[in-house]
This record gives C-alpha cells, structure tokens and sequence, in this order.
C-alpha cells in the first residue's frame, strides 16, 4: 500500500517484535485490515458488502465441512443422509438451513456489490485486475453453487443437473463426447454425483485463494469511493480501523440478523418444494427452475427460441456466458473518464434500467416458458447487451458529465450534493478539472 | 476559511469522563459478539457427538431362550462382538475353584455375572490385548487350556468365566452393563 | 475500433434475439384461443393450525390424532420411511408406550431367516424406521393400479401450500362438473394440479377413525389432524427451530444496537456536522 502517512506497524512487545522478525504476518494484517491501511472517509453502506460477501463465504466453508462429515454421495442414499443430518445429526437442521440460505445470502452480497461496482466504476483504471478476478469469483461461485444443489439428490437437483451438463451437449462437434467425458455416464448418477461433491468441497478455497488475490489487488491502489476521485491528502482518508471495523461489525449484525430470520423461521422459503422429492429420472417436474440466483441467466438462455444460422440452444448458451464474458470488457468498453455514476446524469438513467432489467429477466427466470414471459425475457436480453456493448461504448464518448469536487475531503465538507461549487454557483468547468475552487468569503 | 466545523479535537483530547464511555461501548459491542461466537461453537462441535441414530443403537435387547448350558452365540452390541454364554455347573465350579489372589486380573465368578444368574457370562468378544475377537463362542472353536476362550493372535488363553490365565492379555474379557428383563431377555447398554 | 467491435457485437446479439422476440410475436398473436396450459385448480383452503407463524408449536394431541389416522387410513398405502419409531417420542408417547406401537405394527420390517438365510420378517423395534407396505415400487404401482403412493415423511414440504394443501386436497373430492371427462380410475379433486388424481377419496365418512381422546372425528377434523402429523414428519425440529430462531434473533438484535453505537463512537470524531450552504453574501 503506498499511502505515505499510512500507520506504520510497530510492534512493542517482545514477543512481537520476534514473530515480525520471522513471519511477519501481524505486519501484513496491519496493513491489510488494520490501522494501517488507509481507506477513504466518505465511504457509504453500499462499500459494506465486499466483507459481507467475505464472511457468507466462511460461514459456507465451516458448515459445508461439517455437512461433508455426514453427508454421502450416492445416488442410492444421497437424499436419505441429507435428512438424516435434518433429523438424527445434533442440531443437523440447523447446518443444513444455514448452508443452504447461506448460498442465498453470498449471492445477494455478491449482487449488491457488483451493482456498486458498475454504479460508481469500480472497474476502471487503475482496478482492473480487481474487477475481473471478481467476475472469476462470481464464476466459480456459480460452479460451486450448481454443483452444491445437485448434492441433496432431490428431483430439481437432478433434473437441473440434467439441463446443465445438456447444455454442453449444444457446442457442436466436441458437445456429446464432453457431456458424457463430465458426466462420467449418459444422464446424471453416482458417478456424476460423487465428482460434484469433490468440486464443490474443493471450489470454495479456490474462491478463497482468489478473494486473497483480489484484496491484494485492490490493495495497490487503495480502495474506490462514491466520488471516484483519488485520494490526494491524509484528511481524505481514515485508517481502516477501528472506523471500518466498526462500520462492517454494524453492517454484519444486520447482515446476520436478516440471515438468521431466514434460517429459523423461513427455511425454505427461497428453495422449491420438487427438491424435497427424491430425484426419479424416469419423472419430469412440471417446471425445472434452478435457485433464484441463476434466474436472470436462465430467463437469457431461454429466450433464444428460433434456429438462425446456429441452433437456438446454442445461442441460448452462447449469450448466457456472454452475459457474464461481457463483464471482463466492461473496463475497456467505458472509456469515460469520469468513474461515479452521481457524476454521469445519462449513463444514471442507462444503469438504473438496466438493474430494472436484470430484475425482470430474473422474474422471467423463475416462471414457465410461456408466453408472454419469453416474450419480455427477449426485449430485456436485448437490452441487456445493448446496454454493454452499445450504450456504454457510445456514453463514452457523448456524455456531457458533471463537474467534479476536487477532492475527497471536500466534497465530505460540502456535502455530496455540493461538490465543486459550495454556494451552488456553477463553475463550467470540464470534469475532473484540478485546482481549488474559490471559496465563499463568509 | 470555511464556516462549516471540521468537527471536534481527536479522541486523545476528549475529557476522561468521555473516553471511558466511548470504551466501555466499544468493549460491550466487541463482548457481546465475542459471546455470541462462542454460543456459536457448541452447535459446530456438538455434531460431531454420536447422532440420535446410532444413540438408539446403544442398547440392544437379545432372546437368550435358545442357548443352552455349554452354548454361547455371538452377538453384536456397540458395532463390537460380545459373547453370551451360559456355563454348564461344571464350568461354574471350575472358576470357583481358583485362587482369586493368583489371578493378573483378580475377579470372581460373582463379580462378573449378575445377581441370581451365575450361569450366564456376558462379556466383549474383543481381546483385551490388541483388540482380536477370540475363540470358543461357537461348536467346535478351540476353548484354549483353560476351557474357557482362546485367542489365536498372540495367544491369550481365558477361563470358564473369561478371566485372563495366560499370554499376553493384561486383562480378563470386559464385562458390559446388562440387565435380565425377563428370564428369557437381557438388554445390553 | 475496440469500440466500434463492441457495437457490432451487440448490434449481433440484439438483433438474434429480435428474430425470436418478432416470430414469437407473430405466433403469439396468430395462435387461436387454446385452452389454457393451466387447469382451473383451486388454491389451498386456509387453516389455523398452531404450527402457523414465527411463534408456531406443535399441539401433542392433534399430532396423535393426526398419527392415528395415518396408522388406521394411510398406512396401508404410504410408507413413511424418514421416521423411525423412536421419534413417536415427541408426540408424547412414553418409552413404553413406543415400544408397543413398533412391536404391534401391522407392517413386519425386512430381515433374515437365522436358520435357514431366506428372506423373512420380524417385529419392529423402535430404531426401525417406519416398514414400508409395499416391497419395491412395481408391487406398489401393481396394487394401485399403475400409480406409486409417495412416501410421506417429507410430503408436507414437497407440495406448495404445505398442511393446508394436504388437508384442502383430502376434503377436496367432488362429482366432477358438467363437460369434465374424469379418465377411468382417477378421481376428480378441485385441489389437485390437473383435477384428476390417481388416490380415492381416503376420507369417506365422519367416524372413520375413533379418537381415543375422544375428539369428534369428521372429515375435516381427520384431515387436519392427518396434515399436522405430516407437518411433524416432514418437521420435527420445527418448535426447537422456532425457540433458538426467537434466542437468536434478539441476541443479534442487541448485538446490532451495541455495534450500532460503538460504530458512531468510533466516527464521533470524524463524522462532519451537515450544514447547510451558506448564501453568498
């Protein structure tokens, strides 16, 4: 971290002074997440959920270890340990209900931080690396979850499974060979079950070794916030703690309230009921919907109906992981200089139709594919790459953005509302333009 | 310069009555989660404990109407062997007649069966050496020289009422909590 | 140009996925009125059962009752082989009383004849779990005329609608309306997905089952004591969960409000006091 009035670390006791000698691993931390690293004062609630996200990831490592103690992947008894954990395991229902709307709430960090990230550009220079070692966290949050659901056994898990590893069917040429090399078999069984429980034990310290990377990039140049102007001074910043530690432990409890309401009085309120029969592969479920936070991926999939040039479950396949691919460009593909969304008044309106879109092709994820749901999944499809590759681009370049404060402090002075210009006179001045403002005389 | 207030002197400076209240909140908000974490451990720790399945497994209840004098079966209590025989009166004075205080392990016929039932011996089929499930439960299996139970792995030799006599065992077969509920049923655990 | 690129990707994924939305539409607009994908089913009834809510309990005698009739109506048909006999225990049963109802189970669980190695059965004891009535689902589906009666331990979860869809669908048998053919050997139920349901009314009279704690039992009353006791198999850790959900809830409450203060402690000294601008002068 290269803040030069950043805490340095001085050890006092002798015993620490001999481990900083030999691992310097209390140095590190204090440089990391302590009174070393300086973080931006003006930070709001929406910078709470990277940690969040952090810590719903702990909570899926220590209870999923625990559930592999007593969980056994077979397809003959798969389901039936899993309710033996529900009602013979001490306090089993418990973990289980814990990693199950655990996997709910990691996705729903992961979401509203990615929604800051694309508000206030996150992604941009210099934090690109950041951004897209967090898509590859996303990734394999994505694998990890998948596979997670298939563990129970039940008829969505196998019926999902079914339609996921189909999909690799659809690439042409390589597609069946590699179903079946993934599979082990011709349709979901032990030999695909057990190989699921593997990944998805082993996954999660993948994600961990890249949350370590991703921290440490973001590390260099210091952490964004809500203006997206740098940090020029020792007054624009606080140390991380205790400020930040006590704002996360705030946001944690609420975070940990709301997750144990889910977890004691509305277990199964985000899962469906088809999972609580056991998987019968001679028996479709009326509808097959995989977990909520698949939804708008699964709404884009879908929504490719007719054969043109290529099959339409190749399309379908195609733009389901472009969704996500598109990410990786997105640093690239915003040229604009200005990173906070509260500065870019055209590009604000573009994201929050955006979000409005995500949240309808998550609606139309979770419904029948009937009409006129893949007709509205089709529209908001459109939008959604237009928005990447079109609008964005073009914002670029025309947006006529809004000046900018000159600084961090400042702008925590003056309000958020009145940033380069404290009386609310107008400055014209082009954006990100340096230099102090006249001050009032008061 | 500008009006608006930077906000007051750092915590240093603050009156001493105000530093300590801003501890003492910090200290509460840090120890009440700190409580709440170790709460968190018993549920963590506490699955590892026997689950209610195999709890219900840990006693069994065995008809013992079909063994006859001089016959014993093999049951299976705990996931381990246990041996229940019913001794011929020859077999019960043999024991009888030894000198407890000669004996590695000195017990009694008495002190190994059960009020009113002297004939019927109950004990682990499990070795208290290295843990091997002797010999003699079954016809025809070698009873060692002492008539009793052999164990063929080192050695071990026990007697009619399962007392070590020779080799290597330190000690004479384990007994494990029993109860007659009837004359024809004992529940073991 | 990398923008440039950008653009006419997506111009190309815009315009694949408007040649599905336009023939879509077109066949939308231009398909005649079908009927619907969707019987006309009913939604489940309401109930008040005391499992209901946050604060939720079980009532120990409603879930005998509800046992009761699944011994004397169901068990014939459903096996119930998450539970084991030992868990009884919850619904009050003592040691004793537990070990009767395994040992006096009409249903005889698998085992091995000691002598001569064929198959054979025996009584059950409590760690069994509950003996299914049928031997594999073929003999199932044989006497059911081709249908396979799930097993109940979980039905209670896997139907939306939960006991009150379980209790609705019991007392939801009627003469099918005028115009609805009912195939042969299914039965018309205004609770069920597609109307038809392979199951004959269970509940045919007031009375069926007589309650030992003399309860009057007609039809709706055997239904929801039936669905209670589902409820319970599906959810035996559903009080435990609502009392350790209650502990829990207020503790992280409290812990939030603390952390709450300690957080604007901590700030006091940075958070600036908002003003507003002053007018220039």
């Amino acid at each position: 971290m290269s803040f030069p009035w950043a805490q340095q670390y001085e050890p006092k006791h002798p015993f620490m002074r001999y481990l900083d000698s030999r691992l310097p691993l209390p140095r590190l931390i204090h440089g990391a997440v302590g009174p070393g690293y300086p973080v931006p004062r003006n930070l709001n609630y929406f910078w709470n959920f990277g940690v969040l996200a952090g810590v719903a990831l702990m909570i899926q490592i220590v209870t999923g270890i625990i559930l592999a103690m007593h969980y056994r992947p077979d397809a003959a008894i798969a389901f039936q340990s899993v309710e033996h954990i529900m009602r013979d395991v001490n306090q089993g229902w418990f973990l289980r209900y814990a990693h199950a709307n655990g996997a709910s709430f990691f996705f729903i960090a992961i979401y509203i931080h990615m929604a800051r990230n694309l508000y206030y550009g996150s992604y941009k220079a210099p934090r690109e690396m950041v951004f897209m070692l967090g898509l590859v966290i996303f990734l394999l949050a994505m694998a990890t979850a998948f596979m997670g659901y298939v563990l129970p056994w039940g008829q969505m898990s196998f019926w999902g499974a079914k339609v996921i590893t189909g999909l690799f069917g659809a690439i042409p040429l390589v597609g069946e060979p590699l179903q079946i090399w993934l599979l082990g078999g011709y349709a979901p069984d032990t030999a695909a079950l057990n190989r699921f429980f593997s990944l998805h034990y082993l996954l999660p310290f993948v994600i961990l070794g890249v949350v370590i990377l991703h921290i440490w990039a973001l590390h260099i140049p210091g952490s964004g916030n809500p203006t997206g102007v740098d940090v020029k001074a020792p007054q624009d910043t606080v140390p991380f703690h205790p400020y930040y530690t006590a704002k996360d432990g705030f946001g944690l409890g609420i975070f940990l309230v709301l997750f144990s309401i889910m977890v004691f009085f509305l277990p199964n309120y985000l899962g469906h009921p088809d999972n609580y029969i056991q998987a019968n592969p001679l028996s479709t479920p009326a509808h097959i919907t995989p977990e909520w936070y698949f939804w708008p991926f699964y709404a884009i999939l879908r929504a490719f109906t007719v054969d043109f040039i290529l099959p339409a479950k190749l399309w379908g396949v195609i733009a389901m992981f472009s969704s996500i691919l598109v990410m990786f460009l997105l640093p690239w593909l915003d040229t604009s200089p200005v990173r906070s969304a509260n500065y870019r008044p055209l590009y604000r309106i573009f994201f929050f139709i955006w979000v409005a879109v995500v949240f309808v092709l998550g609606w139309c994820g979770g419904l029948p594919a009937e009409e006129p749901y893949v007709l509205i999944s089709q529209l908001a499809t459109m939008y959604y790459f237009a928005f990447f590759l079109i609008i964005i681009p073009i914002l670029s370049v025309i947006e006529r953005t809004r000046p900018l404060p000159n600084s961090i402090s400042e702008s925590v002075l003056h309000g958020e509302r009145q940033e380069a210009s404290p009386a609310g006179m107008p400055t014209g001045l082009a954006p990100g333009a340096g230099g102090p403002q006249p001050q009032p005389a008061e | 310069m500008a009006t608006v207030e930077q906000t007051g002197p750092g915590p240093e400076a603050a009156p001493q009555d105000g530093v300590r209240r801003r501890d003492f909140i910090n200290l509460a908000a840090v120890s009440f989660g700190s409580v709440g974490g170790i709460a968190l451990l018993y549920p963590l720790l506490n699955q590892m404990n026997p689950s209610a399945d195999v709890l219900a497994m840990a006693s069994i209840d065995v008809d013992v109407s079909s063994i006859q004098p001089g016959q014993a079966i093999k049951t299976e209590w705990r996931k381990q062997p246990v041996f229940i025989r019913q001794l011929t009166p020859a077999e019960m004075q043999a024991a009888n007649a030894v000198d407890v205080s000669t004996l590695r392990d000195p017990q009694t016929l008495a002190e190994r069966t059960s009020e009113g039932r002297p004939q019927w011996l109950i004990t682990m089929g499990v070795c208290t050496h290295l843990g091997c499930v002797p010999l003699g439960a079954a016809e025809g299996e070698n009873r060692g020289e002492f008539g009793g139970y052999f164990c063929p792995c080192h050695g071990s030799h026990y007697d009619t009422a399962a007392r070590v006599r020779k080799g290597p065992a330190p000690r004479n077969l384990e007994v494990p909590e029993y109860e007659f509920t009837s004359d024809t049923a004992v529940r073991i655990g | 140009m990398a923008r440039l690129l950008a653009i006419l990707v997506g111009l190309g994924f815009v315009f694949v996925a408007a040649v599905s939305f336009v023939t879509g539409l077109f066949t939308w607009f231009s398909a005649e009125e079908g009927e619907g994908s969707h019987a006309a089913y009913e939604h489940p009834r309401h109930f008040d059962f005391s499992f209901n809510g946050p604060f939720g309990q079980y009532n120990e005698q409603q879930l005998q009752r509800g046992f009761q009739v699944y011994k004397e109506v169901c068990s014939g048909c459903h096996s119930l082989n998450l539970v084991a006999f030992r868990n009884l225990h919850d619904l009050g049963y003592s040691e004793a009383e537990v070990r009767a109802i395994a040992d006096q189970w009409a249903i005889q669980v698998p085992s091995v004849n000691p002598d001569t190695g064929e198959a054979a059965t025996r009584k059950a004891i409590p760690s069994d779990h509950f003996p299914s009535p049928y031997p594999n689902e073929t003999a199932a589906r044989a006497a059911n005329n081709n249908a396979n009666p799930p097993d109940l331990s979980l039905i209670a979860k896997a139907r939306e609608g939960g006991a009150a869809y379980i209790a609705s669908l019991l007392t939801g048998y009627r003469q099918a309306p005028q115009g609805h053919e009912v195939p042969q050997g299914l039965h018309y139920n205004v609770y069920f997905s597609n109307l038809n349901i392979a199951m004959p009314p269970p509940l045919t009279a007031d009375g069926q089952v007589t309650y030992a704690d003399g309860t009057q039992p007609t039809r709706d009353q055997m239904a929801q004591d039936v669905a209670a006791f589902l409820t319970w198999s599906a959810e035996p850790n559903l009080e435990r969960r609502h009392q350790m959900g209650i502990a829990v809830v207020l503790f992280l409450l409290g812990a939030t409000v603390l952390a709450y203060f300690a957080y604007r402690n901590v700030w006091a000294d940075r958070k600036v006091k908002k003003r507003k601008a002053q007018p220039v002068a």
